[in-house]
């Protein structure tokens, strides 16, 4: 039993990568050990600001030897073989093979060999170069005259196995047993002689706090310490947590004051120029929950005077890091959005869809249609809508591009806007994620979901849709987003409805539509959802009235093929979101498959169709369902099923009780189904079909289909057309699994 | 190894300019003079970007002049500055302890190690014009970045070997922090008990007036084009010449020439980004002939 040690010592290694890299090195260390046959005990690592630190306790101190068997040929075989054998087991004479019988293959050689153990010095000299040079680092680089590629230089390289140095050398570097502590507190260097030595010393005398877990916790009660004297509470920040983790070696926690002065700012201003520039946590003031003028910083060093001068250095940095917010934060206030606004037009959305004005453009013309949809008032839909995006050409947002939206709202403010334009301008990006909220203001969430509609179906229009784990544009994000403001805000939109214009104004300001044919299938889609008026400018716009007249038929289905697109990569994303949340998904097929686009009234339809399935009635309909599809798919792929299959109710009468009960249910059914249906009140429509259950039953139980009468069969057939029909109006029940 | 010792503070924003020269001096560095023409940063001078290529070894450390039109602010910002100096060393290869010689450096000008928190925080440079990239930090003494700290990995576009290890020193910034001093203007530019006792502002507050005006103002932005589409064509023409260093010289002209332009706002953002692409393209174009013409 060996212990072992291995530390990779090198100049600063970027925060961001040390938790990666103290996890890589373990996993490649004891992977080398146990391709090696050797076992341990334990295995951990360490990792911080300067240094990777693997430490494997319980090591065996040799590998066991391994016998090894190699199969020859038949006892008798050409001598070419035997001479192949010979060469391949290392072997100088066949003698030196054993024979070993077997009833079926008879007499054939084998060669046994031992292949000896070999010390863990030796694997370990071998096996630390080579995972230093397979090392993978996001970014690595070479430095002085050397073939090495690290993060940064790699200085020292200690290995110790039961406190003796394991020899080797790698790119220069020379393995040894010294290390080094802290800079400045305890810079060594140190001799260690195993992992118990190396911590008591580095932590002692080098000062430095060896574990990423030691040194948060560290971080952490330094916080608590300094917030609560001084009356504040500190804002949980956990990115920048781990990131400071990775930057100190012996961290201190210091409290910096700040100019009160800047406190007219806006919150997010002054917490993102200290997160982003400085590396600082805010807190707030415990009593009145508001921002406080202070700052904490995590140092990597006891100052001899208690940390003041750090402190006071910190806070003219951040002052003049404010200074500079301000001065864009004025700029900007004396900037009209309108003014911002006009940039936009020189700014690329995408080069096939045109600049960010024209974005904006069609996002506000939709947001204007879109609002009485959500009960919003379409002049400060369209409003918010054209200052949504101006903004992004704010000097404020240059500097931190986090703000966008944010700083819109207050530029709005400012400049006397409604409080709902202002609010629709910063969360019109919402969701940004799947724990962001929706927008749930009228006015916010039309232009969100004008934003969110343009953008998808631009992006279908010039093919760039996600593929695979492809998603540069995060319209996943998008649909996602888009999906959850109207299932969440319960928004009564009819998705194809919405899109049709949003298509029809994209094809009349680009060059998709260019594309003459594609314009002449959007006459279809416009007529079908009754947006001739779209139609007629995109055709005029682009190519001139007497153009336009030349299309009047089809070529290709391209508008719509798009916008049906959009809705099922939405509809996709619906689903996405009921497997979240554990409710069942495969319905929204047998809801999808009746052409509805109205996303609230699908999860409606779900629900009450899930709800349906799980009593008995529902369970024993669906499978009387199933059985008539079955009989009618047969029918159809035999091409026996005539179209246009009417029941003729006198035949019905002739026939037995069965069929007569059926039909009469499925009439009652009928005329049941339809009240419920407009008032959108599925669970009624589904106590409504549950009165089919027992004459389907019945039905089947007691009526062959298949008579020798082919016009009773026929008539039979037609019934069950019907009674399939009947339950079509609720949903496609043979899209339905399980 | 000895705890790190602090050095009497310099006297001056000269002093410390003097204390680096003769620290970077004593390591072997060739002191050499500004380059004499406008650049955006000490990098650019021929000293740097240019012997960074090659095999030969090298070592140099300069105070080089930088215009930043756009960063003019009429001499209102106590932060901020048209013109202003960098301190810029390289060393090719760099040797196995330039932490420990930059360090040094900063004790030297008075920053007091058991008092100041020294920090190297990640920042992999670049800068696409000439086509150069390495990785390294930004230093940052009690949250202020002091100085920029790179190993070059590739200089027009080509791996460079030996690596050379590049120090950016931004000297108003790290002056301002050894002497106290709020606002730039009132740093002492010479020894304040000398008998002229002049300060920062004393020697450039005017010149930063005037220069903003004319940056953000006064520049024809016409002619500016002209010269940008001259130095291109001179840049190129040196180039065929087999005459790399004058290629980038008329490079760095027409990168000057740009950033005037770029400063009164005059160019869509489609136009700049041809423009830079020009510039890269002559300054890479240069690079990389000097870099065959070493090998």
């Amino acid at each position: 039993m060996a212990d072992l040690l291995i530390e990779l010592f090198s100049e600063e290694i970027p925060a961001r990568m040390q938790a990666k890299a103290e996890a890589d090195l373990l996993a490649a260390v004891t992977a080398k050990l146990k391709e090696a046959g050797l076992a341990w005990k334990t295995a951990f690592a360490v990792s911080g600001p300067r240094r990777l630190t693997a430490v494997v306790e319980g090591l065996d101190a040799r590998s066991a030897d391994v016998r090894e068997e190699k199969k020859g040929p038949k006892v008798g075989a050409p001598d070419q073989a035997i001479a192949g054998f010979l060469r391949g087991a290392g072997l100088s004479d066949i003698a030196e093979a054993s024979i070993v019988s077997d009833p079926k293959k008879g007499d054939f050689y084998v060669a046994y060999s031992t292949v000896p153990g070999r010390d863990a010095t030796d694997v370990i000299a071998q096996a630390v170069p080579a995972i230093i040079r397979d090392f993978h680092w996001p970014k690595s680089m070479r430095w002085g005259t050397g073939e090495l590629r690290w993060v940064r230089p790699l200085q020292r390289i200690v290995c110790v196995l039961d406190g003796k140095v394991v020899p080797f050398e790698v790119g220069g570097v020379h393995s040894g047993n010294e290390t080094e502590g802290h800079r400045v507190h305890g810079r060594g260097p140190y001799t260690v002689t195993g992992w118990a030595d190396y911590k008591s010393q580095l932590e002692g005398k080098g000062h430095v706090v060896l574990s990423r877990d030691d040194r948060r916790a560290a971080i952490l009660a330094g916080i608590e310490t300094a917030c609560a004297k001084a009356g504040l509470q500190w804002i949980e920040d956990k990115g920048l947590l781990e990131e400071v983790v990775g930057l100190a070696e012996h961290p201190v926690v210091v409290l910096g004051q700040m100019d009160p002065a800047f406190l007219d700012l806006p919150p997010e201003v002054i917490t993102l120029s200290m997160r982003t520039h400085q590396k600082y946590f805010a807190a707030n003031d415990a009593k009145t929950g508001k921002l406080a003028p202070n700052f904490i910083l995590v140092a990597n060093i006891a100052a001899t005077d208690g940390g003041a001068k750090i402190a006071e250095g910190n806070a003219r940095v951040l002052s003049a890091r404010l200074s500079d917010a301000r001065f864009f934060w004025e700029k900007d206030k004396a900037t009209p959005l309108d003014v911002m606004g006009e940039k936009l037009k020189t700014i690329a959305f995408k080069e096939e869809l045109g600049s960010l004005g024209d974005k904006v453009e069609r996002v506000a013309a939709l947001a204007r249609e879109l609002a009485p949809a959500v009960g919003a008032n379409p002049d400060l839909a369209e409003r918010a809508a054209r200052l949504a995006k101006a903004d992004l050409v704010s000097e404020m947002v240059g500097e931190f591009p986090e703000l966008q939206g944010v700083m819109g709202r207050y530029y709005a403010l400012a400049a006397g806007e409604d409080a709902r334009v202002a609010d629709a301008i910063r969360d019109h990006y919402k969701p940004q994620g799947p724990s962001d909220s929706v927008p749930t203001d009228s006015v916010s969430i039309a232009v969100a979901l004008a934003d969110k509609l343009d953008t998808l179906v631009g992006f279908w229009a010039i093919d760039e849709k996600p593929t695979g784990s492809k998603d540069p544009f995060a319209l996943r994000r998008a649909a996602l987003g888009l999906v959850r403001i109207i299932v969440e805000n319960g928004v009564r939109v009819r998705v194809l409805r919405a899109l049709a214009p949003a298509i029809a104004r994209l094809l009349s300001t680009k060059k998709i539509a260019e594309e003459k044919a594609k314009l002449a299938t959007l006459k279809l889609v416009s007529e079908e959802y009754g947006f001739h008026e779209f139609y007629e400018q995109a055709v005029e716009v682009r190519l001139g009235q007497s153009a336009a007249k030349q299309f009047t038929s089809v070529s290709k289905d391209f508008a719509w093929d798009t916008v049906v697109s959009v809705l099922i990569f939405l509809a996709d994303r619906l689903k996405q979101s009921l497997r979240d949340q554990g409710k069942r998904h495969d319905l929204i097929d047998a809801v999808l498959e009746l052409g509805e686009d109205d996303l609230v009234l699908i999860v409606k339809r779900v629900e009450a169709l899930a709800a349906f399935l799980a009593t008995e009635d529902g369970a024993t309909l669906l499978a009387g369902y199933r059985r008539a599809a079955n009989i009618l798919k047969a029918e159809e792929k035999k091409g026996a099923l005539p179209e246009g299959l009417e029941v003729d109710p006198a035949l019905i009468a002739k026939g037995p009780a069965a069929e007569l009960a059926l039909w009469a249910s499925l009439n009652e059914t009928t005329a049941a189904l339809e009240a419920p249906l407009k008032a959108e009140d599925f669970a009624g429509a589904m106590t409504a079909l549950a009165g089919l259950r027992a004459p389907v039953d019945a039905f089947f139980e007691g009526v062959m289909v298949n008579d020798s009468d082919a016009q009773v069969r026929e008539n039979r057939l037609a019934l069950l057309v019907a009674v399939r029909g009947a339950l079509h109006k609720v949903a496609d029940f043979s899209k339905i699994e399980g | 190894m000895s705890a790190p010792k602090a050095h009497a503070k310099p006297k001056s924003f000269q002093d410390l300019i003097l204390t680096l020269q003769a620290y970077w001096g004593a390591q072997g560095c060739a002191i050499l003079q500004p380059y004499d023409m406008e650049v955006g940063a000490g990098t650019l001078h021929p000293a740097t970007v240019l012997r960074a290529l090659g095999p030969k070894n090298w070592r140099a450390a300069y105070v080089q002049p930088s215009r930043r039109p756009k960063d003019g602010r009429y001499g209102e910002n106590p932060n901020r500055l048209g013109h202003y100096y960098q301190y810029q060393v390289i060393l090719k290869p760099n040797p196995a302890n330039l932490q420990d010689l930059y360090l040094e450096s900063l004790y030297r000008i008075g920053i007091d190690p058991t008092v100041h928190d020294i920090r190297f925080v990640e920042d992999d440079w670049e800068n696409p014009t000439v086509g150069a990239w390495g990785l390294g930090w930004e230093v940052w003494c009690d949250g202020m970045e002091v100085s920029q700290y790179t190993y070059f990995q590739q200089v027009g576009g080509l791996d460079v070997f030996p690596v050379s290890g590049e120090l950016t020193y931004g000297l108003e910034r790290l002056a301002m922090y050894v002497f106290g001093v709020d606002n730039v203007y009132d740093l002492p530019f010479n020894d304040p008990a000398s008998e002229v006792p002049l300060t920062y502002g004393d020697v450039f507050l005017e010149n930063e007036r005037q220069q903003s005006a004319f940056n953000f103002e006064h520049s024809d932005v016409e002619m500016l084009k002209r010269w940008f589409a001259d130095c291109e064509s001179q840049s190129n023409a040196l180039r065929e010449a087999g005459k790399p260093l004058p290629a980038y010289d008329y490079a760095l002209k027409a990168s000057h020439t740009f950033n005037l332009i770029d400063a009164r706002g005059a160019i869509s953002p489609t136009e700049r980004q041809a423009y830079i692409a020009r510039v890269r393209d002559l300054a890479r174009g240069a690079a990389a002939q000097w870099a065959e013409q070493q090998a």
